[in-house]
């Protein structure tokens, strides 16, 4: 049994980790809830953008648009996988994998080639480990990040898509519920599909608006609807990839305070059962001190 | 009769009112909306808003953008936009500086990055213009998002 010095030793070193993961959980929910305000931030701007988006969609432009049009034969998948930096957000990094692992087989049995872009450290190194085919990777991306630090990794996948490269682009992030509840999803992010939006990243957001009035308006359009569309159609791809990273960043956290929380609670525990054996070690200590004094005594008698 | 212009961008909703006349960047010149505009998409060029309100007018510079008309409003969908006071000179300066010496540096074999500095440099003069035309320079404060990183410039 170990010895009352190593004892308190251990409670000591306890303490101090509880410490950092109580602090560490404190951080993290207020991360979260910083990045999901800014989900919040961004609505006003894609309700617009997607009435925009959809009344241009009846236009004969749209049907030809090469970020609108569904091609014939899907050869080359694209998907980007957004995770996080760092650990010790619980199984936030390993759901969204394993969730892109089970879609890439899918994909793969109907003979698509699949080409991944890694946002976050952790999905790179799994993405590499398991010897997947990663195109490119966005590390140490800034928190909160502003929407100009997302448009590079938008930049890449329409750059390979309209270039034919890639015939579909998908996304993986996860959806923010709320503190402790959180869903890994794959959605389609190329070709758009303005009129059919349930299957379009943060979904949500667009189900909730009233088409009834923007679509029957007439409006001139200027320049041409084609010009309008090249305008609107990169910035909504943009805007949902924002979006899901904010949405994915919300539920990093939130994981974390998750699991900061949970050894928090581990760490009293340990502390309590410590704490009792550290008392039972000094009592037996004791005990032993008095019973050699009585020895002692006795035998001097 | 007003009409309601509001401003948005991907970030955030950065104004919101009932105004008498708005006056926009549109890429094939510059247009004036007023009041019960037949509704019209147009796209929006780098640029500055000028909105008249209650005989008083308010500047913004905007990076480019889409906007939408209706009859009784006016939504500008906006890349970047900053109210013209709002716009700190030695900032933009700064930015301008930095973004002339990158692309001096010979980045060019990088059309990628090159791109992305050339339209900083865009942004960056766009603001200093707006803010040296209309702003007094000793009124000129810090922008308002703290957080907006020097990458950003």
């Amino acid at each position: 049994m170990a010895t009352e010095r190593e004892l308190k030793t251990r409670i000591r070193t306890v303490q101090n980790t509880s410490q950092i993961t109580s602090a560490l959980a404190a951080i993290s929910a207020s991360k979260a809830n910083r990045a999901q305000s800014r989900v919040q931030a961004t609505r006003a701007y894609a309700g617009k953008a997607f009435e925009i988006l959809n009344n241009l969609a009846s236009s004969a432009a749209a049907a030809v648009h090469p970020m609108l049009a569904d091609r014939n034969g899907v050869e080359n998948v694209a998907v980007i996988v957004i995770s996080g930096d760092r650990g010790l957000a619980g199984p936030y990094n390993s759901e969204i994998i394993r969730l892109v692992e089970q879609f890439s087989e899918g994909l793969t049995k109907m003979g698509s080639k699949i080409s991944y872009v890694a946002v976050g450290r952790k999905g790179q190194d799994l993405l590499i480990r398991r010897g997947m085919n990663v195109i490119a990777t966005f590390t140490n991306m800034p928190d909160p990040p502003q929407q100009t630090d997302i448009t590079p990794v938008a930049q890449v996948v329409v750059d390979d898509y309209l270039s034919g490269k890639i015939d579909q682009v998908f996304i993986a992030y996860t959806d923010f519920v709320n503190m402790v509840t959180r869903f890994p999803r794959i959605k389609q992010l190329l070709p758009l599909k303005p009129t059919d939006f349930s299957d379009m990243p943060v979904s949500e957001f667009f189900r909730s608006i009233d088409l009834t009035d923007s679509t029957t308006a007439d409006y001139t359009y200027e320049p041409a609807a084609e010009q309008l569309l090249d305008a609107i159609v990169p910035r909504f791809v943009d805007l949902q990839l924002y979006q899901s990273y904010l949405e994915s960043l919300a539920s990093e956290h939130s994981a974390r305070y998750v699991a900061m929380n949970n050894a928090t609670d581990n760490a009293k525990a340990l502390i309590e059962d410590l704490t009792l054996a550290r008392n039972k070690a000094r009592q037996s200590a004791i005990t032993a001190e008095i019973l050699d004094i009585v020895g002692g005594a006795e035998a001097l008698a | 009769m007003t009409i309601r212009c509001e401003i948005v961008t991907q970030e955030e909703e950065i104004y919101s009112e009932d105004v008498d006349a708005v006056n926009l960047p549109g890429i094939e010149g510059r247009m004036g909306i007023l009041p019960n505009h037949s509704p019209l998409l147009t796209v929006l060029d780098f640029g500055e808003v000028i909105i008249r309100r209650a005989g008083e007018e308010e500047f913004y510079a905007i990076g480019g953008g889409v906007a939408e008309v209706q009859p009784d409003k006016v939504i500008i969908l906006a890349d970047s936009a900053d109210h013209a006071e709002a716009i700190d000179l030695e900032r933009a300066e700064r930015a301008r500086q930095r973004a002339l010496k990158a692309m001096e540096e010979g980045v060019q074999e990088d059309p990628e990055t090159y791109r992305m500095i050339e339209a900083s440099l865009r942004r960056a003069n766009l603001r200093l213009d707006i803010s040296r035309k209309r702003a007094r320079p000793e009124r000129a404060v810090p922008r308002l998002r703290s957080e907006q990183t020097e990458a950003d410039e």
